[in-house]
Order: C-alpha cells, then sequence, then structure tokens
C-alpha cells in the first residue's frame, strides 16, 4: 500500500482547484501570512507544516473565509477556486463555504443527533427535496467517512454522545454531507489516540478520490504519511512547497531540513 | 544569590509546618462563616415563613351564624324578589333573636356581628327558589370580621375564673342588683382600685404642668414692663394654680379610694370588665364590691335567680378595657349565646380564593389581584421575551464592535439599575397621558413591567449566548450556514436554559414589583375580576399594599395569606424554570 501512495505522489497531471497569488493576513496591525503563493491541487492531499503560530491555520482559514468572522482579520491578495475569485464582492461567503468544507481541530458535533448532525447541511442547502434522499445522503456520507458500521443503529443517540474519534469522523461526515469539492482540515487528529487516528488518515487518503483535501498537522509523519503535496511555513512565509516525498527527503531550504529533522519547532 | 537546593529544605522545617496550619485554619474559618452565613440565612427565612404562614391561617377559614329567618310575603314580593331589603330583614332577625338590644348604640353593636353582605346569600337564595317567601328559613349568614376573629380566638378565649361564693341576681330588664355570699370579686375590685392608682398618677402629671405654667407666668409677670401687661399675666397665672389646685384634689381623692379597701367602684369602658354568666341570662356589671354590685342585663335572666350555687353562675373578667377592643361586651356575650345555641359554624374559606377586593375583610378574596397578575404579566412576557431575547442575539451575533454598540450596552446596563418607580412615571407620562393606553389595566402594567424586565432579559440572554462555545457557531459556518442561520438553529437553543432562567428571573421580579403599578394606577380598589388587559384590575403586590394599609384587624391575615398567594406564584415560576431547563438540557 505504501508503494502505491508513492508512485501516486509522483503523479503531477492533476488540475489545480485553488491557487493562491500574494495572499496577506493581517489582524489589526500584525501580519500573519505575508505574500503566499500555492496552488492546491484537485484528488490531493495537501498538508500544511510548520511550528505553532506560523499562519499555516490562518491561510487555511482563508480558503473558505471562515476569517472573515474575524473583525479585525484583513486579507489581500487574490485567492482563486476554479479561475473565480473568492474574495471577490459576487461570491457569498456562506455559497463558498458549502463548495469548501471544513474539520475542525476539536471535534465540534452540534448537540443533535447523529442523523441530524449530518443532514443538516443538506437541508439548509436544499441538496435533496425528500426524507428518502436525505437519508440515503446520511448513509452516504456515514458511509464514506467509516461510520456506517458503528453509527446505524444509533442514528437518533446524540452525536456528543460518541467517542471522540467516532465524534471526529462523525464531522467528517457533515462536511462531506453538503458534497463540498474541497476538504479543510484543521489539525483534525490533535485531540484523538493514535488509533483513531489511523483511522481518520485511512479515511483522508480514501477521500483523495472525490474531493481535494487540504490539511494542516503538527505531525510530519502523518503529512509524510497522508498527503501528496506538502507546504512548509514557518513565521508567516510560506518556505517552501512541493512533493511531500521531495520535501521530506530533499529539502531545498535550510529551515525546512531543520525542522522535519527536529532541530527546532 | 539564591542557591534553590537551600530554598528546597524549607519545605520540611517548622516555618513551613506553622504556615501549613495556618493556611489550614483559614480555610476551616472560611468554611465556618460560609456555614454561619447559611444558617442565619436559613433562620431569617423560617421566621419570615413562620410568622407570614402562621398569620395567614386566620384568613383560610371563615365564621358563619345559621339563624332562622322568616322571609314574609310582606316584606318579599314573590314575583320580584330581587327588589326587596334583604338586609332590612336581616336586621329585624337580629333584633327579635336579642330583643334586648334597644339602644341605637347596641343595635348597632349587634348589625356589626353580621357582615354587610350576609344578606346576599339569602337573596340569592330567595331569587332562586322564590317559593320560600312566607316561610321561616334556616340560613346562613356570613359573620362580620370581628364576630369571625372572637371565634377565631383573636381577641382571647373567655375564661371563667374560679369563684366559691352563693350568689343572687335580683332586678328586672334595666337593672340587676347583685350579691355574693363570698368575697369572690375582690381581685377585681383590687385590679379596678391599681387602675385608679395610674389615673391619678396622670392627673398629677398634669398637675405638674399646671404648676409649671403657674411658675413661668410668675415670673413674666414680675419683670413684666406694663401694669396691663403684669396684671393679664397674673391672672394667668392664678387660672393655672386653680387648675392646678383642682387636679391634685381629683388625684387625691383617687388614691384616697385606692388606699382604702372593700367599698364599691364603677366600671367603664376604661376599666377591666366584668360579666356575669347567670342560667341563660348575661349581666354586665357597672358597679361592683368585693361581695356585689350592679350591672345590666345583656340577655334577660328570665326570672330571679337566688342563692344560686357556685356552679350554677360564672364570672369572667377582661382585663383590657372595653374602649381598647375592637369587639364589644354585648358582641361578646352575643356570640357566646349563639356559640352555645350550636348556631356559628367554621367553613373553609373559599371566598378568599375566588372573590374580588372588598372593603369588608369577610368579603375580600385574592382572584382578582391573581388575575390581574396573570393578564400583566402576560403582557410583560410577550413584550420583555422577544424584544429581550432579539435584542440580545442582535448585540452578541449581529452588532459590530464599535462605539456605538458599546454606548448602547453601558446604557442596558444603567437601565437595569433604574429605580423601577421611575419606569412607572415613564408609563403615566408616555404610554397613558401620550399614547392612551387605559389606566389600571393591566396593559399599562405589563407594558412598564416588560421595560423594567428588559435590562434582566437581554443581560441574562448575552451572557448565556456568550456561553455557547465558539466551536458550534464554526461548525454552522463551516457548513455554509448563514449567520442568521447559526444564530436560531445552534446558539439559540443552546442558549435557551439560560435565556429562560433569566427571564423567569425577571417575570419574578415583575411579578413582585409594586412601586410602577401603583404609579400607572393599578392601585386603585378594584372589585371585579378582569376578564382583558384593557380591564381595570390591580395585582398581587399592589392588593397586599393596600390591604396592609387598611386598619381592619382581619385585613392583617389576609394581607399575610396575599403573601403566601404570591409567594406561591413565586414558587411555582421558579419551579416552571428549573423544569424547562430541565428539559432543554436533556435534549443534548
Amino acid at each position: 500500500m505504501t508503494n502505491m501512495r508513492m508512485s501516486e505522489q509522483n503523479i503531477t497531471h492533476r488540475e489545480t482547484k485553488i491557487e493562491a497569488r500574494g495572499v496577506d493576513v493581517f489582524y489589526a496591525s500584525t501580519q500573519a501570512i505575508k505574500s503566499v503563493d500555492v496552488d492546491i491541487l484537485d484528488h490531493t492531499v495537501t498538508s500544511f507544516i510548520g511550528p505553532s503560530g506560523c499562519g499555516k491555520s490562518t491561510f487555511l482559514r482563508c480558503l473558505n473565509r471562515m476569517n472573515d468572522t474575524i473583525p479585525i482579520c484583513r486579507v489581500t491578495g487574490s485567492i482563486t477556486m476554479d479561475g473565480q475569485d473568492i474574495y471577490d464582492k459576487s461570491v457569498d461567503p456562506v455559497q463558498l463555504r458549502a463548495r469548501v468544507g471544513m474539520v475542525f481541530q476539536k471535534p465540534n458535533p452540534f448537540p443533535k443527533s447523529i442523523y441530524d448532525n449530518i443532514a443538516y447541511g443538506p437541508r439548509i442547502h436544499g441538496l435533496v427535496d425528500n426524507k428518502a434522499d436525505l437519508d440515503e445522503v446520511v448513509e452516504k456520507s456515514l458511509r464514506r467517512a467509516a461510520m456506517w458500521n458503528e453509527a446505524k443503529d444509533r442514528l437518533d443517540e446524540p452525536g456528543t454522545g460518541l467517542s471522540g474519534g467516532q465524534q471526529q469522523r462523525l464531522c467528517i461526515a457533515r462536511a462531506i454531507a453538503t458534497a463540498p469539492e474541497v476538504l479543510l482540515m484543521d489539525e483534525p487528529c490533535s485531540a484523538l489516540d493514535p488509533i483513531a487516528t489511523a483511522q481518520i488518515e485511512e479515511l483522508i487518503d480514501e477521500l483523495r478520490e472525490t474531493f481535494s483535501v487540504v490539511i494542516v498537522t503538527h505531525s510530519m509523519q502523518q503529512a509524510a504519511r497522508v498527503s501528496q503535496k506538502t507546504a512548509f511555513f514557518h513565521l508567516g512565509d510560506l518556505v517552501e512547497y512541493g512533493d511531500t516525498q521531495k520535501i521530506f527527503t530533499n529539502p531545498e531550504d535550510q529551515r525546512t531540513q531543520d525542522y522535519i529533522t527536529g532541530r527546532f519547532g | 544569590m539564591v542557591s534553590m537546593a537551600e530554598l528546597s529544605k524549607h519545605h520540611g522545617s517548622e516555618a513551613s509546618a506553622r504556615r501549613l496550619k495556618k493556611r489550614k485554619w483559614a480555610e476551616i474559618r472560611l468554611r465556618a462563616y460560609g456555614i454561619a452565613a447559611l444558617t442565619l440565612a436559613g433562620m431569617a427565612l423560617a421566621a419570615l415563613l413562620w410568622s407570614v404562614v402562621g398569620k395567614a391561617g386566620y384568613a383560610l377559614s371563615e365564621t358563619y351564624i345559621n339563624l332562622p329567618i322568616t322571609v314574609s310575603a310582606d316584606d318579599v314580593d314573590a314575583s320580584d324578589p330581587g327588589s326587596a331589603n334583604f338586609d332590612g330583614l336581616t336586621k329585624d332577625m337580629l333584633r327579635e333573636t336579642f330583643p334586648s338590644a334597644s339602644s341605637r348604640s347596641a343595635k348597632r353593636e349587634l348589625y356589626d356581628l353580621l357582615s354587610s353582605g350576609a344578606s346576599f346569600e339569602l337573596r340569592e337564595r330567595v331569587i332562586a327558589d322564590p317559593s320560600l317567601v312566607g316561610q321561616t328559613v334556616d340560613n346562613r349568614f356570613l359573620a362580620s370580621d370581628i364576630a369571625d376573629l372572637y371565634v377565631k380566638g383573636e381577641f382571647g378565649e373567655l375564661t371563667s375564673t374560679p369563684h366559691k361564693g352563693t350568689l343572687s341576681a335580683i332586678g328586672d330588664e334595666d337593672e340587676v342588683s347583685v350579691s355574693n355570699t363570698s368575697n369572690d370579686f375582690a381581685d377585681i375590685l383590687a385590679g379596678v382600685k391599681r387602675g385608679l392608682l395610674d389615673q391619678s398618677a396622670t392627673l398629677r402629671r398634669q398637675a405638674a404642668r399646671q404648676d409649671a405654667g403657674f411658675n413661668v407666668m410668675s415670673s413674666r409677670s414680675g419683670n413684666a414692663a406694663t401694669e396691663e401687661e403684669a396684671a393679664s399675666l397674673m391672672a394667668d397665672a392664678s387660672s393655672r394654680a386653680t387648675e392646678r389646685d383642682r387636679l391634685i384634689a381629683l388625684a387625691e381623692d383617687l388614691e384616697a379610694r385606692a388606699a382604702t379597701a372593700g367599698g364599691t367602684e364603677a366600671l367603664d369602658d376604661t376599666t377591666p370588665s366584668v360579666l356575669l354568666k347567670v342560667g341563660t341570662g348575661w349581666v354586665k356589671m357597672s358597679e361592683i364590691s368585693a361581695t356585689g354590685g350592679k350591672g345590666t342585663p345583656i340577655v334577660p335572666l328570665g326570672a330571679n335567680s337566688e342563692q344560686l350555687p357556685p356552679e350554677q353562675w360564672k364570672y369572667f373578667v377582661n382585663t383590657t378595657p372595653e374602649a381598647s377592643r375592637k369587639i364589644s361586651d354585648s358582641q361578646i356575650v352575643w356570640i357566646e349565646t349563639l356559640k352555645a345555641q350550636g348556631a356559628v359554624e367554621t367553613v373553609f374559606n373559599w371566598r378568599f380564593f375566588t372573590a374580588g377586593d372588598s372593603r369588608e375583610p369577610e368579603l375580600a378574596g385574592i382572584w382578582g389581584a391573581a388575575v390581574g397578575s396573570f393578564w400583566t404579566m402576560l403582557v410583560t412576557f410577550f413584550l420583555a421575551f422577544p424584544i429581550g431575547v432579539l435584542a440580545a442575539i442582535y448585540l452578541e451575533e449581529f452588532a459590530p464592535k464599535n462605539r456605538i454598540t458599546d454606548f448602547v450596552e453601558v446604557n442596558i446596563n444603567n437601565l437595569a439599575a433604574v429605580p423601577s418607580i421611575v419606569f412607572g412615571l415613564l408609563g403615566l407620562a408616555v404610554f397613558i397621558t401620550v399614547f392612551g393606553v387605559p389606566r389600571s389595566s393591566p396593559l399599562a402594567g405589563g407594558i412598564v413591567l416588560a421595560l423594567m424586565t428588559l435590562p434582566t432579559i437581554i443581560i441574562a440572554s448575552r451572557a448565556a449566548i456568550r456561553a455557547v462555545p465558539p466551536s458550534i457557531r464554526d461548525a454552522a459556518l463551516g457548513l455554509g450556514a448563514s449567520r442568521l442561520q447559526t444564530s436560531f438553529h445552534h446558539v439559540f437553543p443552546l442558549a435557551m436554559p439560560g435565556i429562560l432562567t433569566g427571564t423567569i428571573i425577571g417575570m419574578a421580579q415583575a411579578l413582585g414589583e409594586t412601586a410602577p403599578l401603583i404609579m400607572v394606577g393599578m392601585v386603585a380598589f378594584i372589585v371585579d375580576v378582569p376578564t382583558g388587559i384593557t380591564e381595570k384590575a390591580s395585582v398581587l403586590p399592589v392588593q397586599v399594599y393596600s390591604w396592609s394599609d387598611f386598619p381592619e384587624r382581619a385585613f392583617e391575615a389576609r394581607t399575610a395569606a396575599a403573601i403566601c398567594v404570591l409567594l406561591a406564584f413565586l414558587v411555582i415560576m421558579n419551579a416552571l424554570a428549573v423544569f424547562l431547563r430541565k428539559r432543554f438540557e436533556r435534549r443534548w
């Protein structure tokens, strides 16, 4: 399996899904991201690594405009998705977030039933118009999040009653259910034990078939395991971006070298 | 240079042990203070409940007097019984029952035994069944407040004083002479004589004042500028001296009477009163010696009674003078007579929970005020809850954080501290005067209370909304929910328990509020139970306030009972808050 993944990492013909050019992010007067250029490819897992406070989560949140909810945050530069500037006035952030799903660091299921958690997105976006279709969406989402077998008999139970790993997979299923094109994951395994982490990682690898996945992680092993592309951030700069294999085996920048070998961070 | 290794040694030292002990004691002290504070608060609460509930007990029963009454065809027209004077009929019946009450004042005292509403029930009965006209029916008449209180023992029990003499009572309907073979009355006589000493002390104080006046006038006349003035001051001084001497003479006379044992003393409404029960008759003594005296019969003795052994007569002493009591000796005797006939019954006071207000304590009920409170709270809730919650959601979830919203926030907090009567003034000036909201109506009161409750609801709701974890908002926004959807689908339901608690606390505060409602006229005396929000109404706390101001003693018990009803409402509201919290929390 590892060999197969390695072979896949060499595939470079995939289309660019999101293109960021000269992105600066300011919190009030502090600059958090300095002129970042990144291409996120379709059907690829891209990981953002870097020490704490380097701006990788901030940049991730630019991709679905979650930073809009922070009043003092200001984004400049251009981010396009399928050629369309997502910061354009004609783009509704609400619509954008339906297309760019997000999974957060801490599992945050709604305090509702498992079913309602997953059905919430399809309902508010009007993806389906009858109960049977909704049931099907819920089942498919749970299956793709590898949750169906655990959850099928307890769809009416509250999502908050699940274990941490199950909750996180429920959140992934919830994000999948709105049928996004890109899935952003902000340290999705940081609150989980190794077994749950392994399950999620396996899941991420499968999700690549359908989505473009962007994952922020503190674990370099995780980045190496699940991603095909890796971006290394340091103090708001994008230091290096390239194939994961290359970043981890033959980094160009000294800082990348130092970070992945554990000399700082 | 500090050596950390040296410092570590400190932990095992004696100084460290002392510090540890000190800290432990500080903790024990704090706990003791906490427990003491709680105990004190608990005791205060228990004392409050004890006094209120204890007093309210009197209001929970009412007294009826069962008497036969002749509904004669002369007085009541069978075809139109409602027009008849049932009040007069009832009074006639009372006079026939106790014919000895002949004077005007005695008749008034007799009528005071029954409530002014006593004949209503008879009227209703006859209207419902006109065939009663011409018959003598047994009817129950509602007792007046003083009769009711006497039956409940509020004026003390009438207890017989031990005696051993043989009594002869001879006389007619106007006066009875009493003689006793033993000096059973000596104790009362001594008591009356002690009262004489009190009277003489009062007279001597008055005399001392006259004497002081005499001295002042004499010295002024000595210093007077003109002869005329000196003469007029002198005349004044001498008149004061005369008055002083007169008072001293009276006092000396009283003291002499008090000093000599025996003799005869008059009894009036400022001395203890003495009642004799001879057979079925009652005599009120007006003059007493150690072994006899004179009196007036309140209930006729029938034949002269001579040589009655001690067990066939009773005598009662009421040490509270008649002038200082609400109930006269005659009334006591009449009630005792009726009680002996088995005509007095005490039943549960449903009227209190079903009637509106009244000036007569025995007719007054809490229902009107309770319904008024209900309508007022309804208006308050439907105004304050939506406005307050929407304001809180807007301020927390949508409003930009800038100077204007800061200003609004500060002012909402200030509004919470505004004295409630100011809101009452606002209601009077704006809602009643400008917008013409009906005065004294639950609508006016509800609007004012809603204004008063708004800050509480807004502050509590904002706190509850702020306490919803941001991760829930992120989750909803991340799924592409709009801010409105995020607020109403996720934040609002999660904040609901806190919002409800805040709302119910605000409503409970509003339920107990009196001052602003007085300003909008809800203190008016309203007998009818309101049936809508624009009718005139009173509310529970205002009812408590008005009753506590009424002079009738029986209103004291009704005030306490009204407080209990108010407290019961508050307990129910708080229980509802707890129930709703639990219900909403269980869903998640």
